[in-house]
């Protein structure tokens, strides 16, 4: 159980984030989650977190940004006292292929999706060594892992996360900090729902559980992550895509 | 208290070590410190002292520290 802990999760309002939030939250853990700027789904979010019973707060805040996200740490640690898990879930996508790709569209997904991590783990890593404790959950992707076509920006962003999550757990591990990714396949959300049927169908086709995932298959596996059974994994891509890469 | 001694006083918390025997000339090595520890108590210094202090390779002894730390605090 993580009651008493608090949870920052960014990307917290919809699709794979807001099942982490929901996940960590029937565990026990408070959740302070980050949003870019779907207000609606962040209040319906807080509304969901708030009927489990424990603390939760929304912050908008464009994870991209350095000083942003400086102030956001700050601000959740004065309203929840402290940050012990942090997951990074915030991502984007812009697919073209890439001799179509402008370069603010290769700027901007590396800037959420990679640098959004380093900025949270930057700001919340002095207390983590502080507190001689802490865990991360960098969300990456099987595309980061394998490569896919249309997804030069988001993929190479997806495999930085594996080299900074990997250099975080050496850096950290000596004061009993995990850092780990989760690397999700198909999952059903807003992001593949834009994907044709066909694509899809495909796309099950190559997995050998032959099914789409669905948030909460990522979800259960960020919660384990965070618990004391997972206290001496480090450094690892947990692939959660039913079998898709092996 | 001097700059050493507050520094000295900050090293042994950190690692839970008599304050006697911190020496001006002492490598943070010699103290047993790694760099985790060296981040955490530059960390607790800017708290404690109002300064910022930049980690680099230069900084090998309490005395670089409390050079750098005076230097900013004139």
């Amino acid at each position: 159980m993580l009651k008493g802990k608090t949870a920052l999760v960014t990307g917290g309002s919809r699709g794979i984030g807001r099942a982490i939030c929901l996940e960590l939250a029937r565990q026990g853990a408070n959740i302070a989650f980050v949003y870019a700027g779907n207000e609606q789904k962040a209040e319906e979010t807080l509304g969901m977190l708030r009927e489990t019973g424990v603390s939760a707060g929304a912050y908008r805040c464009n994870v991209a940004d350095f000083a942003a996200t400086e102030q956001l740490v700050r601000d959740v640690t004065a309203d929840f006292g402290s940050v012990d898990l942090l997951i990074n879930n915030a991502g984007a996508t812009r697919d073209k292929l890439c001799m179509r790709m402008s370069e603010q569209d290769f700027d901007d997904i590396i800037a959420v999706d990679l640098k959004g991590a380093f900025n949270l783990i930057r700001h919340t890593s002095a207390a983590f060594l502080r507190k001689r404790a802490g865990r991360i959950v960098n969300i990456t992707s099987v595309a980061g892992l394998m490569g896919n076509p249309g997804q030069a920006n988001y993929a190479a962003a997806k495999a930085g996360l594996v080299g900074l999550t990997k250099t975080i757990a050496k850096e950290m591990g000596s004061r009993g900090i995990t850092c780990n990714a989760v690397a999700p396949g198909f999952i059903r959300t807003d992001m593949t729902a834009v994907l044709s049927e066909q694509m899809l169908a495909g796309a099950e086709q190559a997995i050998p559980l032959r099914r789409i995932g669905e948030p909460e298959d990522i979800a259960a596996v960020v919660a384990f992550l965070c618990s004391d059974g997972a206290a001496y994994i480090t450094g690892q891509v947990i692939q959660v895509d039913g079998g898709l890469r092996m | 208290m001097t700059t050493f001694e507050t520094i000295a006083k900050l090293i042994a918390e950190t690692k839970d070590m008599d304050v006697s025997g911190i020496k001006p000339e002492n490598t943070f090595a010699d103290l047993g410190l790694d760099s985790l520890d060296v981040a955490e108590l530059v960390m607790n210094m800017e708290d404690e002292l109002g300064v910022t202090i930049e980690i680099s390779p230069a900084l090998k002894t309490v005395q670089d520290v409390v050079t750098l730390v005076d230097e900013q605090k004139k």
